[in-house]
């Protein structure tokens, strides 16, 4: 579904990729796990076309999209969901899910349909629909990021430290969100400070070091053996 | 020193009306410094156009509607044509380049009407003759058309930014680009049709303004400047703020009339512009930041 092949990254004269390849296979949850600053924010950027690769390879569902227009890429079905959210304040609930509701290639009824199934899994998002996003909670505006991107029918959600800042039974809610989403088919790259949840809902692990992939193995091992991780994230 | 209680009232009316088209060029700009970030210096010079446009083609038909349709139509799309060739591939430049390039522009485009259209002034018919009573006064009708033409077509454009998909990406696109872009939005494209729609109801100004003050190919600055003391007056990217600073500015200069002649009387708006800068320059008609 996604494949980088030894991106590097630039933020002005500093070399912050210096050759990360990964793959993130269809339907797949795939765990990007590192200390701060390794830049596993970065590389998401990176494939999402908000920072030009000075050098690589970005595939995403056959095509090669290097360097492609994040809207471009959205319409492909690579959907962002960052660190910070970026909520659109002075919009309403609705409105933010709109923006990736309204697309000319979803019907009026496919467009009821997708709203319904999101207040579904997110009822506070229902209740609070007329709100402008600015009002909603640190917890409540992250589950309107991600709903947010399921509204563009994704094939993969690249995933940016969802559990940050939350209190326990959110983080227990965004576990469960992940694994709807995995049931639904959708890939997704989860960047994440939270080791166990990752361990707990990916299928594949990559441990990032100085803006490289530094280790790869299958959650289902790492979850045996924890202390390899320590040895990357001091954990 | 008494002032007759009907010059103060001529004059707020006055006010009212130049402040209602001046809204309407302030909104155009308010609206594009507001998603993309641009001084537009020539915002002026496409209300010149338009006038232009208007004069001609009020000349040739008659008929002061098909004047303001197709003098916001083409000004609407020469726009569009300029944002795409002078202004997008100055995206993610100094900000300096895109005011060296709408200044650049301006002189072009007045060189251009001086060219097109020779140095002598336009008239523009009023399409609506005579005056009505006013209180113990008469008033021109063609003024209080002017000021409701105005505020139709910014209601109009307050309707579409808040209702359907394209009011919503324009208003996402203004407050986070990236993000918006993240979410399929066609961001560059969105801002081609914000200029084009500013450029738009620049023309319209410049039409209404016509049977009021002439076409020249010199009036562009004047809009500009008081277009510009407007937008930081209301607040940046503010378009509740840039109408009620359009009315308020009006009003000042409208009185300050009173007393000296027109030409010194925008002093005052200058002063407004410098007081507001100094004590709070995020805008008089914008609530506290938190």
């Amino acid at each position: 579904m996604l494949a980088l092949e030894e991106l590097h990254a630039h933020y002005g004269k500093s070399h912050v990729l210096h050759g990360v390849s990964l793959r993130v296979g269809r339907g797949e949850v795939v765990g990007l796990l590192g200390r701060n600053g390794v830049g596993k924010s970065t590389t998401l950027k990176a494939v999402m076309g908000l920072v030009r690769p000075s050098a690589g390879r970005v595939v995403f569902d056959g095509r090669d999209v290097t360097g492609a227009s994040p809207h471009h890429l959205a319409r492909l079905g690579l959907a962002w969901v960052p660190e910070d959210r970026r909520i659109f304040r002075v919009l309403s609930v609705l409105e933010n899910l709109r923006t990736g509701l309204d697309r000319p290639a979803v019907s009026p009824a496919r467009r009821a349909e997708l709203l319904e199934k999101v207040y579904a899994c997110f009822p506070v998002l229902a209740e609070r629909r007329r709100q402008p996003g600015g009002t909603l909670s640190g917890g409540e505006q992250q589950m309107l990021a991600i709903a947010r991107a399921m509204m563009l029918e994704p094939k993969l959600i690249l995933l940016d430290e969802p559990t940050e800042g939350l209190m326990p039974r959110m983080v227990a809610q965004i576990r469960e969100i992940v694994r709807l989403l995995h049931r639904d088919g959708v890939a997704i790259l989860l960047v994440e400070q939270n080791v166990p949840l990752t361990l707990e809902v990916a299928d594949r692990v990559y441990v990032m070091e100085k803006g490289v992939v530094r280790h790869h193995a299958p959650a289902a091992e790492l979850r045996q053996a924890p202390a390899v991780l320590r040895q990357y994230l001091g954990v | 020193m008494v002032i007759p209680a009907e010059q103060i009232l001529i004059q707020t009316v006055n006010g009212l009306v130049n402040g209602m088209i001046l809204a309407l060029v302030a909104s155009g700009l308010t609206l594009i410094f507001g998603i993309m970030d641009v001084v537009n210096f020539t915002h002026g010079d496409l209300v010149m156009l338009g006038g232009f446009v208007g004069a001609v083609t009020v000349a040739a038909t008659g008929s002061f509607w098909l004047a303001l349709g197709s003098a916001a139509v083409t000004v609407g799309l020469f726009g569009a044509v300029l944002q795409v060739t002078t202004l997008r591939p100055l995206v993610g430049r100094d900000p300096l380049t895109t005011i060296l390039a709408t200044f650049g522009m301006s002189l072009v485009l007045q060189k251009y009407a001086l060219w097109q259209w020779g140095p002598s002034a336009r008239q523009i018919q009023e399409p609506l003759a005579g005056r009505f009573a006013l209180f113990y006064l008469e008033y021109p009708w063609y003024r209080v058309f002017t000021a409701a033409l105005s505020g139709a077509i910014i209601l109009a454009l307050w309707l579409f930014l808040k209702h359907g998909t394209y009011g919503i990406w324009i208003r996402a696109a203004t407050q986070d680009r990236i993000m918006a872009a993240a979410m399929g939005i066609p961001v560059p494209a969105v801002h081609t049709a914000v200029f084009a729609i500013g450029a738009a109801m620049a023309a319209a100004s410049g039409v209404l303004f016509g049977p009021l003050g002439g076409v020249t190919q010199t009036m562009g600055l004047d809009f500009t400047l008081r277009a510009f003391i407007v937008v930081v007056v209301g607040g940046m990217g503010n378009l509740a703020g840039s109408i009620l600073a359009s009315i308020f500015i009006s009003l000042l200069e409208a009185y300050a009339a009173i007393f000296v002649s027109p030409a010194q009387a925008v002093i005052v708006s200058f002063v407004a512009l410098i007081l507001t800068l100094l004590f709070r320059p995020t805008g008089l008609f914008v609530p506290t930041p938190k």
